[in-house]
C-alpha cells in the first residue's frame, strides 16, 4: 500500500503525455515503472500492455493492471483516477471554452502544428515497444505480417493477434 | 440542473437522455469494442445507432480529443456526456467506457502474476501477441499519418520527436514541449497551409 502515492504521482504525469494517443507515453513509462520503481520488469511491463490490446474500450486499461500487480484492486482503481482524472477536467473545461475559442487564430496552429508531433509521439512509443519485442526473425515476421495484414484489408485485428498467440507458443518455448 | 440554459453554448439541442441511458450506453461500447479503434465504435453507437449527437458534432469534438492528452476515447466519452448531461454525464460516461476494460485488466494481472515463472508457455504467448502489438500500432500509426501528414515540414516534426525520444533518449514532456512549440509556432496564424475547417 505504500506504493499507492508513487503510482498515484507517476499515471497521473503519464496521462499528461498521451497527446494523440495512449501509445505516446510508453517510453516514459518503461522508464519510470521499470528503471525508476522497479516496479515489474521490462518484458513484464510488455506482456501486459499486449494483453491490453485484447481488452476492449480505450486502449490503455492495461494501467489498470500494472495498478493490480503492485498493489492489489485498490492500487488498480488509484491508477485509473489518477490516469483519467487530470486529462478529464481538462478536457471538460476545454470542451466548454472550444466555441469561445473559434476566432483566436492560434486555435487553428495548436491543432495543425500537434498533428504531426503526436504522430512522432506514437511511432516512438512503438519503437519503444518494438526494442524489448522484436528480437529476431519470427518475432520480425509476425510484426510485419500483422501490419500488412491491417493496412491491405480491414480485417479486426482479434483475430490476428490470436493467430500470433499461437505461432508464439510454437516458435518462442 | 435547474432549467437554466447551459452557460456555455452547445452545438445543438441534446434530447432527453437519463444519467442512466448514458451509463449503460457507454458500458456497451466499453464492452464490445474489442480489436481498438473504439472511436469508430463511439460513432456508430452514438452517431448511427442512438442518435445522441450529429455527425458533425462528433467529427468536431474529436478533434478537440487529438489536440488534448488524454486518450481519444476516454475524452470522447467525457465530452459527449458533457454535452448531454453535463458534468454527471461527463462523469458516468467515462465510468461506463473504462469499466469493462479496466475490469478485464485487473483479472488478467492476477492471473499473471499467479502464474508468474511456473508456465514457460506463457511466455511463449505472450511473446507472440506483443510482435502482434507492435505490428498493430505501426498500423493505427501509419494510416493516421497518411491523413495528416500532408506536407514536408511534418515529416520533419515526425523525425524530430521520434530521434529526441528514442535516440536522444529526452524526456517525452521535453520533447513534446519543444517540437510541439516549433511545429506550434512553423503553423502559426498567417503561415497556415490550409484553413483547418472549423
Amino acid at each position: 500500500m505504500s506504493q499507492l502515492p508513487a503510482l498515484i504521482a507517476v499515471f497521473a504525469y503519464l496521462s499528461l503525455l498521451t497527446v494523440g494517443g495512449g501509445m505516446a507515453a510508453f517510453p516514459e513509462m518503461k522508464t519510470l515503472v521499470v528503471d525508476n520503481h522497479h516496479w515489474m520488469t521490462f518484458p513484464q511491463l510488455i506482456h501486459l500492455y499486449s494483453v491490453g490490446q485484447m481488452a476492449p474500450g480505450p486502449n490503455m486499461m492495461m494501467i489498470a493492471g500494472i495498478g493490480q500487480w503492485v498493489a492489489g484492486p485498490v492500487g488498480a482503481l488509484a491508477v485509473v483516477l489518477a490516469f483519467f482524472l487530470p486529462t478529464g477536467l481538462l478536457t471538460l473545461w476545454v470542451g466548454r471554452l472550444w466555441n469561445r475559442l473559434d476566432h483566436w487564430p492560434w486555435r487553428a496552429s495548436i491543432q495543425r502544428g500537434l498533428a504531426p508531433v503526436s504522430i512522432g509521439l506514437l511511432l516512438a512509443g512503438a519503437i519503444s515497444i518494438a526494442r524489448g519485442t522484436i528480437t529476431g526473425v519470427p518475432s520480425a515476421a509476425i510484426m510485419v505480417a500483422v501490419f500488412g495484414l491491417l493496412l491491405a484489408t480491414r480485417i479486426n485485428p482479434i483475430p490476428l493477434i490470436g493467430a500470433a498467440a499461437v505461432v508464439g507458443y510454437f516458435a518462442f518455448r | 440542473m435547474s432549467e437554466a440554459p447551459a452557460p456555455e453554448a452547445p452545438f445543438e439541442t441534446p434530447p432527453s437522455v437519463t444519467l442512466t441511458d448514458i451509463f449503460v450506453g457507454f458500458l456497451v461500447i466499453g464492452a464490445t469494442s474489442f480489436g481498438g479503434g473504439v472511436v469508430a465504435y463511439l460513432r456508430s453507437g452514438l452517431v448511427g445507432r442512438r442518435k445522441w449527437i450529429a455527425d458533425e458534432t462528433f467529427v468536431e469534438l474529436l478533434s478537440i480529443c487529438q489536440t488534448l492528452p488524454g486518450l481519444n476515447a476516454s475524452n470522447m466519452a467525457i465530452l459527449v456526456g458533457d454535452r448531454l448531461r453535463g458534468t454527471a454525464g461527463a462523469a458516468v460516461a467515462l465510468a461506463g467506457i473504462c469499466l469493462p476494460g479496466a475490469l478485464m485488466m485487473v483479472a488478467a494481472a492476477a492471473a499473471y502474476a499467479a502464474s508468474r515463472g511456473s508456465e514457460v508457455g506463457i511466455g511463449a504467448v505472450l511473446h507472440g501477441v506483443s510482435a502482434a502489438a507492435v505490428g498493430l500500432v505501426l498500423a493505427v500509426t501509419f494510416q493516421l499519418g497518411r491523413k495528416s501528414l500532408t506536407r514536408m515540414s511534418d515529416l520533419v516534426f515526425v523525425a524530430l520527436t521520434v530521434i529526441g525520444v528514442d535516440l536522444m533518449h529526452q524526456s517525452v514532456l521535453l520533447v513534446l514541449v519543444v517540437v510541439g512549440a516549433l511545429a506550434i509556432y512553423w503553423y502559426r496564424p498567417g503561415r497556415l497551409p490550409e484553413h483547418v475547417k472549423p
